[in-house]
């Protein structure tokens, strides 16, 4: 049995949306030695409720901690979002008393406990601490030399410091190491920490899309040839909705938007299409002609 | 799309002040820290939203809730303008939740029946089938053809019973409710 074995909790938006990013970070977790345990029985983290329901978002999240604490593994998943739920949930639960009485409460009428025994990890967690820069570099065959690239890590695996507490929120390291093993440039740029705005479209569209934007612009003016994110709510705004705000704000982008594992990948010396590059809104095919890989 | 979202109007029963409203707001689950608020404004100029929203300011829904304006507050629209990015929290002097302050109160907006629809639809898609969105088949087709394994089902039967208890009902489609 492998030492990185994981429940892979997959959530709501990478299956209705973003399967490329799934696609890709199977691909290149098999040749860390990552192993996903699939789930047999799954929820919605709870975040998107929370605005609503903060009761019925623990509710939620603590159904799946105990899903995982049944199993005796950890949980690694590939959304900010339900990475930060999970977390903040399960050390809310596991620290405060009358909290955690209240919602064994609720679990017990459906026959389940908190019990507190397991951790909820991002992959990018488990790619420094577990998985260890030195065995990443051994994996790269191919270094994406004179590649320049912007991370955007994603607010909930940065704030609040508080709970999080693992990467500096003002100026996040952890992503950008990562970015680096491949042999890319991580550039710096202007208020690189902040929010995509993917949490507010619903509710107000021109305000989030001009956060989009406002990112956009400084990745471009930083000199970025492509952007690394690690979240499927980000890149829908990044890649997705870019064409949108082209369209909105009659300007013109054209940043192609890799999900982290597919830049690993093609470091790693996989093939556009294991990596499902194609699905992309934004054809990375500028970079792949300058990385001579098409 | 508006640029101003809509506020209570400023008659006198808007406006009234209701000194029990703050204690509502503190007792909640990471409500407490509303009384510690001076007023500094880090919130607002750390807010990604207040720079391109006109009235979404963070200091100034505090300020409110701390004098009791009831109605002003949770009758407002701007009040679901928060990005939940966290940067106020981690930015404020006085340690105040500034965040989750403001989500308190959105959840006592909703005790009060002001369900911004987009909810609705998110806490009846979880209710219905365990994830937040409706899946279309042509997706799980697609994923079969990639490779992937199947997509985990929730056991529903467990997940509509904590949302109920959790106190979730009203959020719900009435079409939903098993």
């Amino acid at each position: 049995m492998s030492d990185l074995r994981y429940l892979f909790f997959i959530g709501c938006t990478i299956p209705y949306r973003v399967t490329n990013y799934e696609v890709s970070a199977r691909k290149t977790f098999a040749k860390l030695g990552i192993e996903l345990v699939e789930m047999s029985d799954f929820n919605c983290c709870g975040l998107p409720v929370d605005p609503a329901s903060h009761e019925m978002m623990m509710v939620l999240a603590a159904r799946n901690l105990c899903l995982a604490e049944q199993q005796g593994l950890d949980i690694i998943t590939l959304c900010t979002g339900c990475a930060g739920t999970l977390r903040k949930v399960n050390r809310a639960l596991k620290e405060e008393k009358e909290l955690r009485n209240r919602v064994n409460e609720y679990l017990s009428k459906v026959g389940m406990e908190f019990k507190g025994t397991i951790e909820a990890k991002h992959f990018i967690h488990v790619l420094k601490e577990d998985v260890g820069f030195d065995r990443i570099k051994d994996s790269i065959r191919k270094p994406l030399a004179g590649l320049k690239v912007a991370e955007h890590c994603g607010c909930h695996l940065l704030r609040p410091t508080k709970i999080f507490g693992w990467d500096d929120p003002e100026n996040p390291e952890v992503l950008k190491g990562l970015i680096e093993l491949t042999g890319a440039e991580c550039l710096d740029y202007m208020d690189e920490p902040e929010c995509c705005g993917y949490t507010i479209i619903a509710i107000d569209d021109k305000v989030a899309l001009q956060l989009t934007r406002e990112k956009l612009q400084h990745i471009k003016m930083a000199g970025a040839q492509a952007m690394v994110t690690v979240c499927p709510s980000c890149h829908l705004m990044f890649d997705m909705q870019q064409s949108r705000i082209e369209r909105a704000f009659n300007e013109k982008f054209e940043l192609p938007v890799l999900h982290f594992p597919q830049l690993l990948g093609l470091a790693m010396g996989l093939g556009p299409d294991e990596l499902a590059l194609g699905d992309l809104r934004v054809s990375p095919s500028k970079i792949l002609e300058a990385l001579k890989i098409v | 799309m508006a640029d101003k979202p809509e506020m209570p109007k400023m008659n006198a029963e808007t406006l009234k002040l209701d000194p029990s409203f703050k204690y509502e707001v503190m007792k909640e689950h990471d409500g407490e820290t509303l009384k510690v608020c001076f007023q500094c404004g880090s919130c607002t100029s750390s807010c990604p939203t207040a720079r391109f929203s006109t009235s979404y300011r963070p200091r100034t829904i505090l300020r409110m809730a701390q004098l009791g304006l009831r109605r002003k507050v949770l009758e407002s629209q701007t009040l679901w303008l928060c990005t939940a990015c966290f940067t106020c929290t981690d930015r404020c002097p006085q340690n105040v939740e500034v965040a989750n302050v403001l989500r308190v109160l959105r959840n006592l907006a909703v005790k009060k029946g002001q369900i911004p629809g987009i909810f609705t639809e998110l806490a009846s898609n979880i209710y219905a089938t365990g994830y937040v969105y409706k899946i279309p088949e042509m997706r799980l087709r697609k994923r079969a053809e990639l490779g992937l394994p199947p997509l985990p089902k929730a056991n529903l039967d467990g997940v509509d019973k904590l949302i109920e208890l959790a106190g979730g009902r009203k959020l719900l489609k009435s079409a939903e409710v098993r």
